[in-house]
């Protein structure tokens, strides 16, 4: 595991990562222990609520209303932002977005900034172009800390370090901090971070924020965490630069009342985090006084364009998909080779990068819909990735022959034999035929094929295959004849 | 002047990129009727009775680890004085406009000493033990109180930096539910507020909640019935 940011372009493809996570059975048994505590408390805090169907329906209303008019209320988002004395900057890309943010650290007159915990700066690898430019970042969420701390990379969209237990994050701790007597209960882990901190926050003077919401009525901004670290960035330093995806945005202030009840319960199980931070540009005694918003596309306009897919963009990133999802907590999050892993990763990773990175992610699921029934907003997960498998299909296909020639003739002469019960039976026997020599034994006297030849060694590639019965169906049923039992 | 220029035409080719994506420019008009369609068929309204919603608040506070004590009106001064005396604060920071009968008189507060926060530093308010304020409103459903900029709840900051916080709620300022708080902040939605929901936490550790990251580990609420 290096330091390096997580990037689609770079990383093995889902199935061969996968592979290899399987092996950490420590990893597993974090991931697992985690996710279920997560979903235990939120099963229990929306049990709670009468109208959690009632509030999904509105958020998934609320979101698909904001794409439809985006242009409309970003303009007017920009216009009250810079109406309250923020300054709006606009960006096409990731690297202009960087470009803008360095920018703006470098006019602050600091080479260092504090950091809130945000997935838009994880998606544009921020942390590196800072340090290029000679900028050092403090994370300053305790996770992101103990990530950036290790030289580790975050596996999870709300709780980016919970592929570690607590002795792990003391042994790094003990070594980055200088702390050989550090305790591990999870107490003294935070006091070591409140006293590591504590001290980046009185002294630094520009801060970088993600946002979870904008607000186009007010101009304002909405932030929700729980440690309180956010409130530290956002008010202590001088400058403040906070950069959000243009999907962010939410029409009215009264819209908060549907977010702020889906988010804090669908994210980590409570009724409400303990800090959420509104704020409208700038106020000359309490908080910065220079204050910026970057408004982010990279890839998110060609989202929308795409009306099938749109609905990935509703995402308000708690994370519940993600716990929900039987492959994610086999595999934890670095498998997904993104900051977006689980099932929105698998959907949204592959059209941020237009698709030409990250192929295998569209087929990182079992399509069991969990992630659809948890979706605080009603994202119909399983049928976006239905929709991103035929464009990966399509895209492979489109002037290239060869192999999917061979897929092709593979489907057809499937249908021919299906057609015919006496092709069928006799591809059955030729078939068990066949797989003798594959077929391995295990210890409980089952047969498994775990290499198939060719072109079908893609499918035992990830997968083990069960040896056919020695008995079919259609054989037992006449052996069993009229009137056996 | 390169920089506005770079700006606007990247402000313009992501806007052009949107109404390609949706089929043209929005009507604001348009937009404001469909916002209105939006379905909202959830609870707007709590249910409870006021005792009910004001024993929910208690029950949802000291969930997340707070403390809540009933005082009526005239005796905050006096119950204040008990919370601190039991924390063993020595020096509170309290916002301009906070009403003085809540602070108990110098002798009765055990020697702690109030200083108001005239613009104090991040440095300063580091060495108070904790601040005393007031509060918009609470919501019962979910143990949050809402802190804005204004007199009697004074900056961010002062809530933030110190250990301890204890705030005072009145009984008529406590709605039920997240939508009738919301109704409530709208008038006043362009100034900074913070939602808080029991003292700093996280649960970054296996889950394990812990009570006090960086922002006040210990709460106190004060309920004027």
């Amino acid at each position: 595991m290096s330091g390096v940011g997580l990037d689609p372009k770079t990383a093995p493809t889902f199935p061969m990562a996968a592979k290899a996570m399987l092996g950490d059975t420590q990893l597993r048994k974090n991931v697992r222990h985690a996710t279920d505590v997560i979903q235990g408390k939120r099963a229990r805090v929306v049990g709670e609520m009468p109208d959690w169907q009632e509030l999904r329906e509105a958020g998934r209303q609320i979101r698909q209303h904001t794409m439809k008019y985006l242009d409309f209320y970003l303009e007017e988002f920009e216009a009250n932002c810079t109406r309250a004395g923020g300054v709006v900057h606009w960006a096409r890309d990731a690297e202009e977005a960087r470009g803008i943010v360095v920018g703006l650290v470098k006019a602050s007159g600091s080479d260092e900034v504090i950091k809130i915990k945000s997935m838009t700066t994880e998606e544009i690898e921020l942390n590196t172009a800072l340090e290029a430019a000679g900028i050092h970042a403090f994370e300053t969420d305790l996770a992101e800390l103990i990530i950036q701390l290790g030289e580790d990379r975050p596996s999870h969209i709300v709780v980016p370090a919970l592929h570690k237990n607590r002795q792990q994050i003391r042994e790094i701790f003990q070594r980055k901090m200088n702390l050989p007597e550090l305790g591990e209960r999870p107490e003294d882990l935070a006091d070591a971070a409140r006293m590591f901190l504590r001290e980046k926050f009185l002294r630094v003077k520009t801060a970088v924020s993600g946002a979870n919401f904008l607000i186009a009525e007010t101009g304002g901004v909405c932030v929700v965490e729980s440690e309180g670290n956010g409130r530290m960035c956002l008010t202590l330093p001088e400058t403040l630069i906070t950069i959000a995806g243009i999907d962010k945005v939410l029409p009215r202030f009264q819209d908060l009342e549907v977010m702020l009840q889906l988010l804090p319960r669908s994210a980590t199980g409570e009724r409400m985090n303990p800090y959420n931070s509104i704020w409208t540009g700038v106020d000359a005694a309490d908080g910065p006084r220079v204050f910026h918003v970057v408004l982010m596309d990279n890839a998110r306009t060609e989202i929308l364009a795409d009306e099938e897919a749109r609905q990935t963009l509703n995402c308000i990133r708690c994370g519940a998909c993600q716990n929900a999802c039987p492959v994610y907590r086999q595999t934890g999050g670095h498998a997904y080779g993104s900051v977006y892993a689980g099932p929105i990763g698998a959907i949204l990773t592959p059209q941020l990068q237009e698709m030409q990175h990250a192929q295998s992610l569209p087929y990182a699921s079992s399509l069991c819909g969990a992630c659809y029934e948890v979706c605080p907003v009603k994202i119909n997960i399983p049928e976006v990735l239905i929709h991103l498998r035929n464009r990966v299909v399509r895209q492979n296909t489109a002037g290239v022959a060869g192999f999917f020639d061979v897929e092709a003739g593979a489907m057809k002469a499937m249908a021919m034999i299906f057609r015919s019960e006496r092709r069928f039976r006799a591809v059955q026997r030729l078939g068990r035929v066949a797989e003798g020599p594959l077929v391995h034994k295990d210890g409980q006297g089952e047969g498994w094929i775990r290499w198939l030849p060719g072109l079908l060694g893609g499918w035992t590639q990830v997968r083990d295959l069960r040896e056919m019965p020695k008995e079919t169906f259609r054989d037992w049923w006449e052996r069993r004849g009229d009137n056996g039992n | 002047m390169a920089t506005d220029t770079v700006t606007n035409s990247t402000r313009d080719e992501v806007l052009r990129r949107i109404r390609a994506a949706t089929g043209g420019t929005s009507d604001g008009g348009v937009a404001k009727a469909g916002w209105e369609g939006i379905a909202r068929d959830y609870r707007r309204k709590g249910t409870r009775e006021r005792e009910g919603v004001l024993a929910l608040l208690e029950d949802r506070l000291r969930d997340y680890d707070a403390r809540v004590v009933r005082v009526a009106g005239g005796r905050v001064a006096q119950s204040v004085a008990e919370m601190l005396a039991e924390r063993g604060v020595r020096r509170m920071v309290v916002p301009v406009g906070l009403p003085v009968a809540w602070l108990p008189a110098a002798a009765g507060a055990g020697g702690v000493e109030f200083v108001v926060d005239e613009g104090l530093s991040s440095g300063d308010l580091d060495d108070f033990d904790g601040v005393m304020t007031g509060a918009t409103l609470a919501i019962a459903e979910t143990g949050t109180f809402v802190l804005q900029s204004v007199a009697g709840q004074g900056r961010r900051a002062a809530t933030l930096v110190p250990d301890y916080h204890l705030c005072v709620v009145r009984a008529e300022d406590v709605v039920e539910t997240v939508p009738e708080s919301m109704a409530q902040l709208q008038r006043t939605a362009g100034l900074a507020t913070t939602f808080v929901s029991g003292p700093s936490a996280t649960a970054d550790i296996e889950m394990t909640r812990i009570k006090g990251v960086h922002g006040p580990r210990f709460l106190d609420v004060i309920l004027i019935v």
